[in-house]
């Protein structure tokens, strides 16, 4: 009952603040970059022209009529047309193909993480002092010290070169999205690697474990059926920060690989300047910030009913 | 001598007499120096001394600090590199980072290989000296780091100490936070550098917008945790007001942690620098900074003779956020009065 409780709330305040960021985001983005609304050729039109054409968008109606249109607009499904990138289609026709591809790009690299990253923690934890363990905290503490641009960068080149693969991304070629893939998902590898090493050692050294040791239960055994177990449960909380980073990392690997997806184009439309486009990803990103955020938390209230619902406040 | 009587230290001279007479011969005895028989002065102040420790918390984690070797050699390191990026442009025989720079006879210095010609780095694909851009660029974006991380400091302090403080606004600040923390903060970043137009100064107001936050977070959290300690209860009761209390009593308690978030807001500064310059949201690309140099760089990926146009800017990005990274841990480590036990 408590748990369902707190998962209306936390619904409610999701679609709460799923309105408000909306209407936020659409308030500042009325101040963006006029030209932007234009095309080409800005500088040569004429002052009537630009009103016109900024009438025909609706630019020049009071602000609460733009509110209600952009509205009642995203209820039926329209984020508007596209003006610079491609002129005159849809927004959403440009990017439903886009979106699958980074989903499943997005999906893969938390998966690699996982299986990578969580193995590494408890390897580490295992051979707590011992060089496993230095290793892994100097990849780690490299990880979050150097800036992610340098890895993907060196990762793009070097790893072409050693897999002798190219350096683009190939919606058809399987190979190619192997980089992307391990790129997007370094950042999360860290970190679970990280918070499970520290679980685990909490474990370790809690009295149950020297009980277990003393009644004579093989380590193998203490590991497995105690030690790990209680120390995945807390890593469920570290799921919406690992979504958010991916979906962040998805922005830079999607350009520098320039696979067709979202994070691509966003970085494309911004130097194109083409608003409507630009305000319709930035939602659809704050959406999925949003939204992933939600689901961590519900998923955490389902798994580990100890886990005090109250605090969701805190720190995450 | 008014605590005691006259009559209790005339007995207990006489004890230790007779004590003395017992224990030494009759030459120890006329060796003994006669000061020791004389009664002490009575000293007010000195009745008054307690227990001293000679514990002092800012000389305890600069000892700590300064014993991890590893932070010792990186911030010797790091202030030397500030240093030269201050005086590099006045030592003699350096180019200035824009200038095209031609041979005796004309010819453009372009795309030299690293200690080719005198030019440690090389020069780039326009002829201009990569050294002198270098450390131009790490000057910009130091400039970057520093500036956003006082910045933030400032509004991020200020208004978390008000924000845990003052427990009406707790509530709406509380909202407000997790509404606008649900959102991806690089997000945030490029819907503000995208409305204000690129600028060295837009940069730097997003960058503030997006960090001040969690930093006030961060500070509310701890003021919450010792606001009601008695030593604030008994400072409100004998009259403090409110802005002194967050000051003189708050305050130096959370130097430890301030210092942490400024020494890894400038790395996550100098990060972000590099990426809204690579979204094309930041410095212009003729202005020598770290994220300029690289997205130069990385337009040359592929002929590989001209890696080192991409690898030197790199390596000095990373060797700066690596330093300011392992010095803020480690800094992290010796504030923890935990650690001051030896």
């Amino acid at each position: 009952m408590e748990t369902l409780k707190y998962i209306l709330k936390r619904l409610a305040m999701a679609v709460l603040s799923l309105f408000i960021i909306t209407t936020i985001i659409f308030l500042l983005l009325r101040m963006m970059p006029i030209e932007g609304y234009l095309g080409a050729g800005y500088e040569k039109m004429s002052a009537e022209t630009i009103e016109n054409s900024l009438r025909n968008l609706g630019l020049l109606d009071p602000i609460h009529v733009q509110l209600k249109n952009f509205y009642v607009n995203l209820f039926h499904g329209d984020l508007g047309t596209s003006w610079i990138y491609r002129p005159k289609v849809p927004i959403t026709e440009i990017l439903a193909p886009k979106i699958p591809i980074s989903l499943t790009l997005g999906a893969l690299a938390m998966l690699l993480a996982l299986v990578v990253g969580i193995p590494l923690g408890v390897v580490m934890s295992r051979f707590k002092g011992k060089w496993p363990d230095k290793l892994g905290t100097g990849f780690i503490v490299l990880l979050n010290a150097v800036p992610v641009v340098v890895f993907y960068l060196f990762i793009q080149i070097y790893g072409s070169k050693a897999l002798g693969v190219s350096m683009l991304f190939n919606k058809n070629d399987v190979s190619t999205w192997i980089l992307p893939i391990i790129c997007l998902s370094l950042g999360n590898i860290a970190n679970y690697a990280m918070w499970m090493r520290r679980y685990m050692v909490d474990q370790l050294n809690s009295d149950y474990v020297k009980l277990a040791m003393a009644k004579g239960v093989s380590r193998r055994d203490i590991m497995y059926k105690h030690v790990f177990r209680n120390a995945f449960v807390p890593m469920v909380q570290l799921l919406p920060s690992s979504l958010l980073l991916t979906i962040m990392g998805s922005i830079y690997v999607e350009s520098l690989f320039s696979i067709p997806g979202m994070g691509g184009l966003l970085i494309d439309v911004i130097k194109r300047q083409d608003n409507t486009m630009v305000q319709a990803l930035v939602l659809i990103y704050a959406c999925m910030g949003i939204l992933g955020l939600l689901l961590g938390d519900l998923l955490m209230a389902v798994v580990d009913p100890r886990i005090k619902l109250s605090k969701q406040g805190g720190a995450r | 001598m008014g605590l005691f009587g006259k009559h209790k230290v005339e007995q207990l001279g006489g004890a230790l007499t007779d004590q003395l007479r017992k224990d030494l011969t009759p030459e120890e005895v006329d060796a003994l120096d006669p000061d020791l028989f004389t009664p002490a002065k009575y000293d007010a102040a000195a009745a008054e001394r307690t227990a001293y420790s000679n514990y002092s918390y800012w000389r305890a984690t600069f000892r700590v600090f300064w014993n991890n070797k590893l932070a010792r050699v990186l911030i010797i390191f790091l202030a030397a590199i500030l240093i030269f990026t201050f005086i590099q442009p006045y030592l003699p025989n350096q180019n200035d980072p824009i200038t095209i720079l031609y041979d005796e006879s004309d010819n453009l210095l372009k795309n030299l290989k690293p200690g080719e010609q005198g030019f440690l780095f090389g020069t780039n694909d326009l002829g201009q000296d990569l050294w002198s851009r270098i450390w131009f660029g790490t000057r910009t974006s130091l400039f970057i780091g520093f500036v956003v991380a006082l910045s933030q400091c400032v509004i991020g302090v200020t208004m978390g100490i008000i924000w845990g403080y003052v427990r009406k606004l707790d509530r709406i600040f509380t909202e407000i936070y997790n509404i606008v923390d649900n959102v991806p903060r690089t997000i945030i970043l490029i819907l503000i550098s995208y409305i204000l137009r690129p600028s060295m100064s837009t940069m730097i107001i997003s960058m503030c917008i997006v960090g001040w936050l969690p930093m006030a977070r961060l500070i509310r959290n701890q003021i919450i945790i010792i606001r009601d300690r008695d030593y604030n209860l008994a400072s409100r009761c004998l009259g403090s007001s409110t802005w002194r209390i967050m000051v003189r009593n708050l305050l130096p308690y959370l130097i430890s942690v301030i210092m942490l978030q400024v020494a890894l807001a400038v790395p996550t500064a100098i990060t972000d620098e590099v990426f809204l310059t690579y979204i094309g949201l930041g410095l212009p690309l003729d202005t020598p900074s770290l994220g300029t140099l690289i997205i130069k760089g990385r337009s040359l990926i592929s002929s590989s003779s001209l890696m080192y146009q991409l690898v030197i800017p790199c390596v000095a990005l990373s060797v700066v956020t690596v330093c300011f990274y392992i010095i803020g841990n480690a800094f992290a480590d010796a504030a923890d009065p935990k650690n001051h036990v030896n």
